[in-house]
């Protein structure tokens, strides 16, 4: 076997933060070699190595076997390696082909390259079936096609080992799917693909060979064939982790949220949530289920107060509410609180300290000190909660956006599930989290179910809505397309409610 | 207004906007880079400065126009070296610059000629003669400079990567190309361009140099650039307009207006500011600045 990559001993100090400490690691010549880990275990600093974007302070980079220098990206792309990076290194204003010439242009006028360029991407289309309209803005296209123009620059500039950073992080099922077929072309034709991600099930069904990080370290390699996803759950969090929910049975209690035909159209005039009625009672989880941008989203926001309805009525804890004036301050002080499907835009200001991010939507509460804010309280509140929810760093006075995804997630969901809801309403709860992440936030919402409190959970992905919910509704095109309970309820069937199969049985 | 009358007003638009549209070009490449100079009108001083005394010390017009081409040239660097090696902030670089460019040749002026801040008057080979259609070298070089600006900027290699630059540095970075670099001979052209404008306001509008007399003309550059949408063709349109709106409103002087009677001349003056303004926020419509445009571009974080 010839080895395509060989990392010997790599560490990078950023200052203090000893990012990479003492990694090894091989790659094969022709495989799909998958990097896991947890966010911040080290994986992208590790590739922005291999990319000569990063100077490794130690270490030894072997390419095709021969030792090699890498000052800057130049010096990568020379010895075939191409990047595509998490969030695309894309111009928006520029076209397609614009974007794939840039640093590759071929002589003083852009002309006589862009000719040649075309000719190009032509055999690469019939070659690996990459087919992109050249002349198309990158602006006006969708992400799965941007990642496909990304992975042609590389394979322009004649790129052997293709490393892709969290490549379905902005992809949909489908357009996973569709990247993964891509990739498998693309070893049989021989390159080598290096795939970073946190997602298990991808790394067992796409890739050759695994390697795991934890802190900076490797952790374990794993032939993929000969491990489970188990196993590289341990190893990618260091200690036994359950991807399980354990749960008890659920115990109802009265009616706490209330809705009946509930219709909310947009400032198109479409309807996007369609006579949508359901009840949700004290210590139960009601799952909704869907595929992104079925009315699930524009649903919680109008129960959050966030949206206006078109019509229909709201009864919380058995008190109609004024549906004319929906205000989110409004209902929480009726007990609803909402962790919003996006925390960037609705959940947190990125730019502020991370107490002050703590305390969005409370700023008022007599307990921070009223019209000036009382420094000590604010910071004192979240790093209460930060021990409670484990959020690391433990420092209330960092900038929100120097959290990783998951810690993000546990400051907004510990603000509202700390001011004693009786309603939660939660969109996407582990979106962009890690695996140790999610297991604390799946439990915590089960405790909470357990201490007598209704949630109602929005996720799209439907093994979250199976594992928490006591009941599930299926939203597609804006109506509920069919309910079960958790005891009878199983992928399939929600898959075809999902694509509006509407059921007669039930 | 009678033909030759129009043909006048046409003519001395096109020399009035000559000044404006180097600077907007100016403008235009820099910000394509990525940064932000609200000191084209410092830098259009300078030159003017520069070129007026070496024109008057040497007898040479072209002697003036290297000595404004240089001094600009240096403060477009200085721009440079705090906005892309030291991530300084560019308004503040950009207002320093026009501060001391406004002090600087006021008081070597004075020092220097002892006419108050003027230089001595231009006369003959000090000074840029028309050539062509009543207009000088400068002028046609001005215009010159718009068509290869649109050449360079979408038809070249360089072009690419400057808009580039402007847009994602970062994307520009991972294809292999120096942010800093490209920046750098942005803001280089930005310079030698506002050293042109300057130049042609001392040594061929007018016979020498007079304290501020710039008088905004970078600032209305830079407004002209916004309504142009950092584009070049409609940059030179626009300059054009505003050089027009200038020609008029000096032909309105002493006139009196049908209805309204004598206007006193400040009114008159006021005009092509107050159109800069009207024009700015009615028919704009929405500008989009380059993404990255005053942004520091920082590699390792």
């Amino acid at each position: 076997m010839t080895l395509a990559i060989e990392l010997i001993d790599i560490h990078k100090r950023f200052g203090n933060v000893h990012a990479n400490k003492g990694v090894n690691l091989s790659v094969q010549k022709g495989s799909i070699h998958g990097i896991v880990g947890e966010n911040g275990a080290g994986k992208s600093t590790l590739m922005s190595i291999l990319y000569g974007y990063y100077g490794a302070t130690s270490g030894t980079i072997k390419i095709d076997g021969r030792e090699a220098r890498m000052r800057s990206s130049r010096d990568a792309i020379a010895l075939g390696i191409g990047m595509v990076h998490q969030h695309f290194m894309l111009v928006e204003t520029l076209s397609v082909l614009e974007n794939i010439l840039l640093g590759a242009e071929g002589g003083f006028w852009l002309s006589a390259g862009k000719d040649a360029m075309r000719a190009k991407l032509a055999t690469l289309a019939k070659t690996y079936g990459l087919e992109v309209d050249p002349d198309a803005r990158v602006a006006d296209i969708g992400v799965g096609q941007r990642q496909r123009v990304e992975i042609l620059k590389a394979l322009v500039r004649g790129a052997h080992v293709l490393i892709l950073d969290e490549p379905t992080a902005v992809l949909t099922p489908t357009e996973a799917d569709n990247l993964f077929d891509m990739l498998r072309v693309l070893r049989d034709e021989g390159k080598t693909i290096l795939l970073i991600t946190h997602k298990l099930r991808e790394i067992m069904h796409v890739t050759d060979h695994v390697s795991v990080m934890r802190r900076g370290e490797m952790a374990a390699h794993f032939e993929t064939s000969h491990t489970s996803v188990e196993e590289i759950a341990d190893a990618m969090v260091g200690r036994k982790v359950s991807l399980i929910v354990h749960r008890g049975p659920a115990n109802p209690g009265r009616v706490l949220l209330e809705a009946r035909d509930l219709v909310v159209r947009d400032m198109h005039g479409v309807t996007r949530v369609d006579h949508v009625s359901f009840s949700l009672r004290a210590g139960e989880i009601v799952g909704i289920a869907g595929v992104s941008g079925n009315g699930q989203s524009e649903l919680l926001e109008a129960l959050a107060g966030m949206q206006r309805l078109t019509s229909g009525g709201i009864t919380l804890d058995g008190a109609p509410i004024d549906t004319s004036r929906l205000d989110p301050s409004h209902m929480r002080e009726l007990g609803l609180m909402h962790v919003p499907e996006d925390r960037h835009r609705h959940g947190l200001v990125m730019s502020f300290e991370a107490c002050e991010s703590g305390i969005l939507g409370f700023q008022h509460d007599a307990a921070y000190g009223g019209a000036l804010l009382d420094r000590a309280a604010v910071e004192s509140g979240l790093a209460a909660d930060m021990e409670t929810y484990d959020i690391r760093p433990r420092d209330p006075r960092l900038t929100t956006h120097s959290f990783s995804g998951g810690n993000q997630q546990k400051i907004v969901l510990a603000r509202e599930i700390e001011r004693g809801p009786k309603v939660l309403l939660v969109g996407q709860p582990t979106r962009g989290v890690d695996i140790g992440a999610i297991e604390f936030i799946h439990k915590r919402l089960m405790a909470l179910r357990d201490a007598g409190k209704a949630i109602l959970l929005v996720s799209v992905e439907l093994d979250e809505i199976m594992a928490l919910s006591d009941r599930i509704l299926v939203m597609c095109g804006g109506r509920i397309t069919g309910e079960r309970t958790a005891a009878n309820a199983n992928p399939r069937d929600l898959g075809l409610l999902m694509a509006g199969v509407t059921d007669k049985a039930a | 207004m009678e033909l030759d009358a129009i043909v006048i007003v046409l003519g001395s638009g096109v020399r009035l906007a000559a000044p404006l549209l180097c600077a907007c070009l100016a403008g235009l490449w820099s910000e394509r880079s990525g940064i932000v100079d609200i000191g084209l009108e410092g830098k259009m001083l300078a030159a003017a400065f520069a070129g007026a005394a070496a024109a008057s010390v040497t007898g040479s017009a072209i002697m003036g126009l290297l000595a404004g081409l240089s001094a600009s040239l240096a403060l477009g660097l200085l721009h440079g070296y705090a906005a892309i090696d030291r991530h300084g902030n560019q308004i503040v670089s950009g207002m320093a610059i026009n501060m001391i460019a406004a002090g600087l040749t006021a008081l070597v002026g004075a020092a220097w000629f002892g006419q108050g801040g003027r230089t001595p008057s231009l006369e003959g080979d000090a000074r840029f003669n028309p050539v062509l259609f009543g207009m000088d070298p400068l002028t046609i070089i001005t215009i010159l400079c718009a068509s290869l600006t649109w050449l360079f900027l979408y038809k070249s290699r360089f072009g690419l990567r400057l808009r580039a630059a402007g847009e994602n540095p970062a994307a520009l970075e991972t294809a292999g190309v120096s942010v800093r670099r490209i920046r750098y001979a942005g803001v280089a052209i930005c310079g030698l361009l506002c050293g042109l404008g300057g130049v042609y306001l001392s040594v061929s509008q007018a016979a020498g140099f007079l304290p501020q007399m710039t008088a905004g003309k970078g600032f209305i550059a830079l407004a002209a650039l916004v309504f142009a949408k950092w584009k070049p063709i409609p940059a030179l349109f626009t300059c054009f307009l505003f050089g027009l709106l200038d020609a008029v409103a000096i032909r309105m002087q002493g006139l009196s207006v049908p209805g309204l009677g004598f206007v006193p001349v400040q009114a008159i003056q006021a005009l092509p500011y107050v159109m800069t303004v009207i024009l700015l926020a009615g028919f704009v419509g929405r500008a989009i600045p380059p993404r990255a445009s005053g942004i520091p571009y920082v590699k390792e974080n």
